[in-house]
């Protein structure tokens, strides 16, 4: 087979080993099961643990499945994980643009609001954490559909909001390809009249997309005249996703 | 002109930071490292003061370059710090006798045992406004003068001076200024509380030389310019943590009054110039004081575990793997299934102070799964709250109207609704988390007219998340009486040896 990844299948060794079993086994017993250096096996553990697929008995020193394994395939990251890593800053965005924050992961077709930061003018509004936004017509779904989060797919029908609200499957996907070239997302009234919303991706381990992060506000203040969306918010809304994807070990800092 | 900032040093348990603040009081770098624990015997904990007065000076030009500024443009330093942490120095090398005793030690626990039956002990709790407990300095000092042979001489003779951790950095940043703040004094129990200077009688009956004693100083204006790690910047404030959270809060007004939730949870109230005495359990303590001006007071309730029992439950049970995990746990069911948990660990503070109560977990049946554990985990926090409100409502005739609250917990949204629901007023969290650093940089702010008064420092302040109250009453009562049994069967659990 050409170009496969020896350790990418060593790596997979050792999991499915880890997975025959219900015990745990020490370095040493793995290494001789699959006839691998001490050295070349400690080395795939520790990686495996970075990512959370393996995790180490704090007694023992002995290896198991991780938590990230056993959730492969449900949802990557607990959503009130994703709120801790986000809080932050998610506060000093709000503070920057005068506008109300919201981070979102997908579930069941939808954006779930996972944290909500009020906009900052001391009115009354109420907190939306496990509210729904659709998909396809908020800032915030269209950048989990384009990196396809938590394998987010557009629906076959799409529902309109607005008279804005992008309906035709083409030109979606068109957007999605924007959105890819550009690392953010904005929804011009195409959700509710009068708004308008701008968001970006955040990241964790290996790159993988498992949030976005935006604001939301009345479209005269987040866009300018021709309906664009300020630069210096859309560098802010950015700034903060990266922020957040660096807690998440999903940034590899330039040095 | 080029703009100024104004730097907080947040001198805490666990780590240290240097954090810059701009005009709008938002957070421009921040600078943190954590310094050693030393637990040399089970209920010991100490820390090097030398330690970590070098990580001020390492992290003081961190923060800056982090920042792009130099020294010239700090328009002052605030301090923020641990509380009731004790330190001892030699006034000529200025090196620290021994390590400092951590607030969370008991090692006085024989002596304060011994020093509530002692004659005068009254009076001294009467002019401190505090109750004999090993958690505050005094019996610290005494302890280490007599633990150690001669330092009581020395200490006689000025050489050896006394500080909580803002003296200690003040003197070090200043080279030689002995000075505390009264906040900090106010949790010594050595302080009158009335005349704002030591007690003479608390000296008396601790044993403790004046002449060891820094002067006490008001927490907003009282300072020197520091000549180390800030050369030439004025230090403006200093204030211990929770009541620099309360000044970061903005609760400035009687009646107002933040919670932070944290490791464990500290809720202050503002009484005003008046000195509230409480007869449920709370302390009264210094909120602070702006230099010629009359000293604010504050009720506060510490509450020992909320977070450390979400830790717990994570490091101990191993039930869940982060500890915002225990919400995701807890919403897997609707209620806590009849189950309770109090956190007694090492007793309970605020309200009860009952040194030899211990945890219980009630209510078990067949039926309890590890989600409502969570949720009863979640709650106990709730409700030792609940039990610090009611008595400050009754000590200060002042129903709370709103909770403003900060720190690591309020991440939890099941947790923090619960906290309405169960005080029946809203919960309110503010854009600014730093609260504590945030409190620290605004008094020293206002040292130096940076800010010019406190109704400018409101301006700053913006909701960020409101908790409104949803519970039905007599749901509300109902719980509440079966946490108030719960809490009944952790008493007397040890016996005295
Ligand atoms: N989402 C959460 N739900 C409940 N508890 C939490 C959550 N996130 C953090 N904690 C708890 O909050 C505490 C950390 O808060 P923090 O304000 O950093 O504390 P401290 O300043 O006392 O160290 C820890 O005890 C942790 O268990």
């Amino acid at each position: 087979m050409p170009g496969t990844v020896q350790s990418i299948e060593r790596a997979a060794a050792v999991l499915r080993l880890l997975a025959a079993g219900p015990g745990r086994l020490a370095l040493g017993e793995i290494a001789h099961s699959l006839d691998l250096a001490k050295g070349t096996t400690h080395g795939i553990l520790r990686t495996l643990q970075h990512v959370g697929f393996v995790d180490q008995d704090r007694a023992s020193g002995h290896y198991g499945l991780g938590p990230a394994m056993r959730r492969l395939g449900t949802s990557q990251l607990d959503v009130n994980e994703l709120r801790s890593f986000a809080i932050n800053w998610a506060d000093p965005l709000a503070a920057r643009t005068g506008e109300a924050v919201r981070v979102g992961t997908v579930l069941a077709g939808q954006v779930l609001v996972v944290h909500h930061v009020f906009r900052p003018d001391d009115t009354f509004q109420t907190l939306e954490v496990g509210a729904h936004l659709p998909l396809h017509a908020s800032a915030l779904g269209k950048v989990l559909l384009a990196y396809r989060a938590a394998g987010a797919v557009p629906a076959a029908h799409l529902d309109r909001f607005t008279r804005r609200t992008i309906l035709a499957p083409r030109t979606l996907a068109a957007e999605l390809q924007r959105v890819r070239g550009a690392g953010w997302a904005a929804d011009v009234e195409e959700m509710t009249p009068g708004n308008a919303a701008i968001a970006a991706p955040i990241r964790a381990h290996g790159g993988l997309v498992v949030g976005a992060v935006g604001i939301d506000g009345l479209v005269e203040r987040v866009c300018d005249s021709r309906y664009r969306p300020h630069q210096q918010l859309v560098a802010f809304v950015r700034d903060a996703a990266r922020s957040i994807s660096r807690e998440l070990g999903g940034l590899r800092e330039a040095a | 002109m080029t703009e100024r900032y104004v730097v907080a040093i947040d001198q805490g348990t666990t780590s240290t930071r240097c954090i810059v603040f701009d005009r709008r009081g938002r957070l421009v770098s921040v600078a943190q490292q954590e310094h050693k624990q030393y637990f040399p015997r089970p209920g010991w904990v100490e820390h090097d003061a030398a330690e970590i007065w070098r990580n001020v000076e390492r992290l003081a030009p961190e923060a800056l370059r982090q920042a792009g500024i130099d020294a010239g443009q700090v328009a002052a330093i605030g301090i923020a710090n641990q509380r009731e942490t004790t330190v001892l120095w030699d006034r000529r090398t200025g090196h620290p006798i021994g390590h400092a005793i951590v607030w969370q030690d008991t090692r006085t626990d024989d002596l304060v045992r011994e020093l509530r039956r002692r004659p005068g002990a009254a009076v001294v709790e009467h002019d401190s406004a505090l109750p004999m407990a090993t958690y505050f300095s005094g019996p610290r000092i005494s302890w280490m003068l007599d633990h150690r042979p001669g330092l009581r001489q020395r200490a006689e003779r000025g050489e050896i001076l006394f500080g909580t951790m803002e003296t200690w950095l003040i003197w070090n940043l200043t080279g030689g200024l002995h000075v505390t703040d009264v906040t900090n004094a106010s949790r010594t129990m050595l302080l009158d509380v009335h005349t704002l200077d030591w007690s003479p009688a608390a000296l008396t009956f601790f044993g403790i030389p004046r002449a060891m004693l820094p002067q006490v100083r008001a927490s907003i204006g009282g300072f020197d310019t520091a000549r180390h790690a800030f050369p030439g910047v004025r230090i403006g404030a200093a204030l211990g943590d929770q009541q620099a959270a309360l000044f970061g809060q903005t609760c400035f007004a009687p009646g107002e009054a933040k919670c932070t939730y944290g490791t464990g949870s500290f809720l202050l109230l503002n009484t005003g110039d008046e000195l509230v005495r409480s007869t449920h359990g709370l302390l009264s303590t210094v909120a602070y004081q702006i230099e010629g001006g009359p000293a604010a007071y504050a009720l506060e309730g510490s509450i020992a575990i909320t977070g450390s029992l979400v830790q717990w439950f994570r490091d101990q049970l191993e039930l869940i793997a982060s500890a915002p995990e225990i919400e995701t746990l807890a919403r897997t069911v609707t209620d806590n299934g009849g189950c309770y948990i109090v956190p007694a660990f090492s007793g309970l503070f605020a309200p009860h102070w009952r040194s030899e109560a211990r945890g219980v977990i009630v209510g078990l049946t067949s039926y309890i799964t590890k989600g409502h554990l969570a949720r009863a985990v979640l709650e106990a926090t709730a409700w030792q709250t609940r039990e610090v409100v009611d008595a400050m409502n009754a000590d200060s005739g002042l129903d709370l109207s709103t909770l403003r609250v900060d720190g690591g917990m309020t991440a939890d949204n099941l947790l923090m609704q619960y906290v309405a629901d169960v005080l029946d007023v809203p919960v309110v969290r503010p854009l600014a988390a730093e609260t504590v650093s945030l409190g620290a940089a605004y008094a020293a702010g206002l040292a130096v007219d940076y800010w010019p008064d406190l109704e400018g420092l409101r301006q700053n302040w913006h909701r960020a998340a409101q908790w409104l109250p949803t519970m039905d009453p007599a749901a509300r009562d109902r719980e509440y009486r079966n946490w108030q049994r719960a809490v009944q069967r952790t008493f007397d659990w040890t016996r005295p040896s």
